[in-house]
């Protein structure tokens, strides 16, 4: 049986095609402005890859913040059930997600069976989101892309005490006008972000081991610093950006 | 998809509350006695809402409610309008939006019933926490009214004997100012008739939150925040009595008959601070699509609890008890006892605690009481972010989000 995740987010939709035998494949597009198309035409693209019809998938479940957009889906889950079936089927010992999206961010915990347990989400903001890193990349005039190849250079981070993605960015400009290098301006906006989420994260408790998930997590100069501000480890997750539409095909899967 | 419960129309009209309606005349009665009071020759004193009541009514004088016009403010969607107003007028975003909203509404007379009727006097008790001190003065400036601040000190750990005696004289003190605001002497039995009738009404209250203990529930805590504008404004009176009575007995008559509130009852929930008031409806459908019944709240209880401290033969001491011992008039510790109990009491799966931008008293701590519901009594907690009138403060998709992952979570936790 072959069961779809899609995951329509605030930034990118994502789809995930899963049968009994493993991940089939994966395909990542923008969403734009109309999140129903995006989530069509991403598991549409996705199929035509592989070489499948849409009546080779059994089950579709939908999620992200989109999910109750697409009517072709089974059943549209939120993204916290789904990100905790993600990350556990891909490592079972995996007890506390750090998922970094386009426009949230939120911690979960898992128990032994994979079930969450509990999770806690940032206020209602965008500081320390995938879109937090965006609007700072433009202020830099640098591609996101090479944010982790700038941080490795930095030796002594600015500091960016403002949250508030509007405040950080006009503090952003004002170190560039004092001419402060890029790499220490990078380094500071990762370590601001990293205690923004470990102190979410710890409102709820960290438990070990614990993964990242979301695009944000492939920026390995953030991930850094958030095992630095955690003083643990973070297990890496392969399949970060797409973690929460394989949870979806995971459980979708399950539904039989 | 989430699931739609299919209700057929005799199913729903069974479920509304057939009080409702008698609920709204007489609050319309009572908003026009108060609009009106001045006509016929009657005072009118605007008091905070875990303010001592009882006195005032005992002396003939209107008792007005900002707070319970800031619900309807905000369950009338024009918080926003009227927050936005007082930061104009200089007031930070900050504050609590109930105070916001009587503030720029008392300048030009807006909200739903046109703003409050002009006060004689103004009557503060800062039990319920430190804004309602500086809102009131500012009142009391704009209005150029007496103000009388009744001062309940916090309870840490007891409401011990010295702060028993000063809350006493609180009372006596209170009684001396109502005197000269009414220019004649203090009814005394008229008071111990209106004490006795506020804790009757109280009771009753109780009776009626306590009707959630059944199962299905037949009202949820939406109810509740709707039928509690009575214990609110018009406690101390007969009517009240008289209602809550025929309230009571339609909820006995639904338990009887097995009405469900939510048809499908599946999650009990407890429900934590001052309701969305702009929100109440959303809510109410959303967690209803889930199966989730809100079955208690520790905000409409706080009025029931004042009635656990009634004596008969000592009827001042018992209400320096009651309005010194409200919910937020004490240490996180209590709270956390007073929590444990009704998880108990109400059978709860889950407790939903309202992040309240506006009511720091309330949610001050509320972090550290989630985390001990969830370590020492296992019950998940879920914290959503808005504030009671300023709907500024609240966003739909990520309020809906958490509440849908929430209700995951504990079904996850019910099948294993
Ligand atoms: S701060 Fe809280 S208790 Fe005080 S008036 Fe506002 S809502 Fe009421």
């Amino acid at each position: 049986m072959i069961a779809a995740g899609i995951d329509i987010g605030s930034i990118t939709t994502k789809a995930v095609l899963l049968s009994e035998e493993g991940i089939l494949g994966s395909h990542v597009r923008f969403t734009g402005y109309n999140a129903e198309q995006a989530g069509r035409t991403v598991l549409d693209e996705l199929a035509a890859q592989l070489g499948l019809k849409r009546k080779d998938i059994r089950r579709i479940i939908s999620t992200g913040y989109g999910r109750r957009s697409l009517d072709f889906a089974d059943r549209a889950l939120t993204e916290i059930i789904c990100h905790g079936a993600g990350a556990f089927y891909q490592n079972s010992g995996i007890r506390c997600i750090i998922d970094i999206g386009g426009q949230d961010s939120k911690v979960i915990l898992l128990d032994e069976t994979g079930k969450v347990k509990d999770f806690v989400m940032n206020d209602k903001c965008a500081a320390g989101t995938g879109r937090f890193l965006e609007v700072m990349a433009r202020a830099l005039e640098v591609d996101l892309e090479a944010f982790p190849v700038l941080a490795v250079k930095a030796t002594s981070p600015a500091r960016i005490s403002n949250l508030c993605t509007v405040f950080a960015e006009s503090e952003v400009i004002s170190l560039i006008a004092k001419g402060t290098p890029r790499e220490e301006i990078v380094a500071g906006i990762h370590q601001a972000i990293a205690q923004r989420v470990v102190a979410l994260a710890r409102r709820i408790g960290v438990r070990e081991p614990v993964t990242m998930t979301g695009g944000v997590a492939r920026n390995s100069g953030l991930v850094s610093e958030i095992e630095r501000e955690l003083s643990l480890p973070i297990i890496e997750n392969p399949l970060p950006q797409v973690n929460g539409a394989l949870g979806a095909a995971v459980l979708g899967l399950r539904m039989g | 998809m989430t699931a739609v419960n299919t209700i057929t129309p005799s199913a729903a009209d069974e479920r509304k509350i057939q009080s409702v309606k008698r609920m709204k005349e007489i609050m319309t009665a009572y908003y026009i006695d108060a609009k009106t009071a001045a006509e016929n020759n009657k005072k009118v004193a605007w008091i905070t809402s875990g303010g001592p009541v009882e006195p005032l009514i005992a002396m003939d004088v209107i008792p007005v409610y900002p707070e319970n016009h800031g619900a309807m403010i905000g369950a009338a969607k024009m918080g926003i309008d009227l927050c936005e107003r007082s930061e104009q007028m200089g007031y930070a975003r900050d504050l609590c939006s109930y105070a916001r909203a009587d503030i720029a509404c008392a300048t030009v007379d807006g909200g739903p019933i046109g703003g409050l009727p002009r006060p004689d006097f103004l009557v503060c008790c800062n039990n319920i926490c430190g804004t309602v001190l500086k809102w009131y003065e500012v009142q009391a400036r704009y209005f150029n009214v007496p103000l009388f601040i009744f001062d309940t000190p916090f309870i840490h750990t007891e409401f011990s004997i010295e702060a028993q005696k000063y809350v006493r004289r609180q009372f006596e003190e209170f009684f001396v100012f109502l005197e000269e605001q009414c220019g004649r002497r203090f009814d005394g039995d008229r008071f111990e008739e209106t004490a006795r009738l506020s804790y009757e009404a109280l009771h009753l209250w109780q009776d009626i939150l306590d009707t959630t203990t059944k199962r299905p529930s037949p009202m949820t805590a939406f109810d509740a925040f709707t039928h509690l504008a009575l214990i609110v404004t018009l406690r101390g009176t007969r009517t009240a009595v008289d209602y809550y009575t025929q309230l009571r007995e339609e909820m006995l008559g639904r338990v009887a008959r097995g009405v469900a509130m939510v048809p499908r009852e599946e999650h009990r929930l407890l429900w934590d601070n001052l309701p969305i008031w702009y929100r109440m409806r959303w809510l109410s459908e959303t967690f209803a699509s889930h199966n989730a019944s809100l079955v208690a709240d520790t905000y409409t209880s706080a009025w029931s609890g004042m009635g656990d401290h009634f004596d008969d033969k000592d009827l001042v001491g018992a209400l320096a008890s009651s309005y010194a011992n409200i919910y937020i008039n004490i240490s996180i510790d209590r709270m956390f006892e007073s929590l444990k109990k009704k998880i108990q009491k109400y059978e709860i799966d889950g407790l939903v605690m309202h992040s309240n931008r506006s009511c720091k008293p309330y949610s001050f701590g509320q972090y550290d009481l989630q985390r001990r519901v969830m370590d020492e009594l296992g019950v998940p907690a879920l914290v959503i972010e808005a504030d009671m009138v300023d709907e500024r403060a609240f966003s739909e998709a990520q309020v809906d989000t958490r509440i849908e992952a929430f209700v995951e979570t504990l079904r996850q936790k019910r099948v294993s």
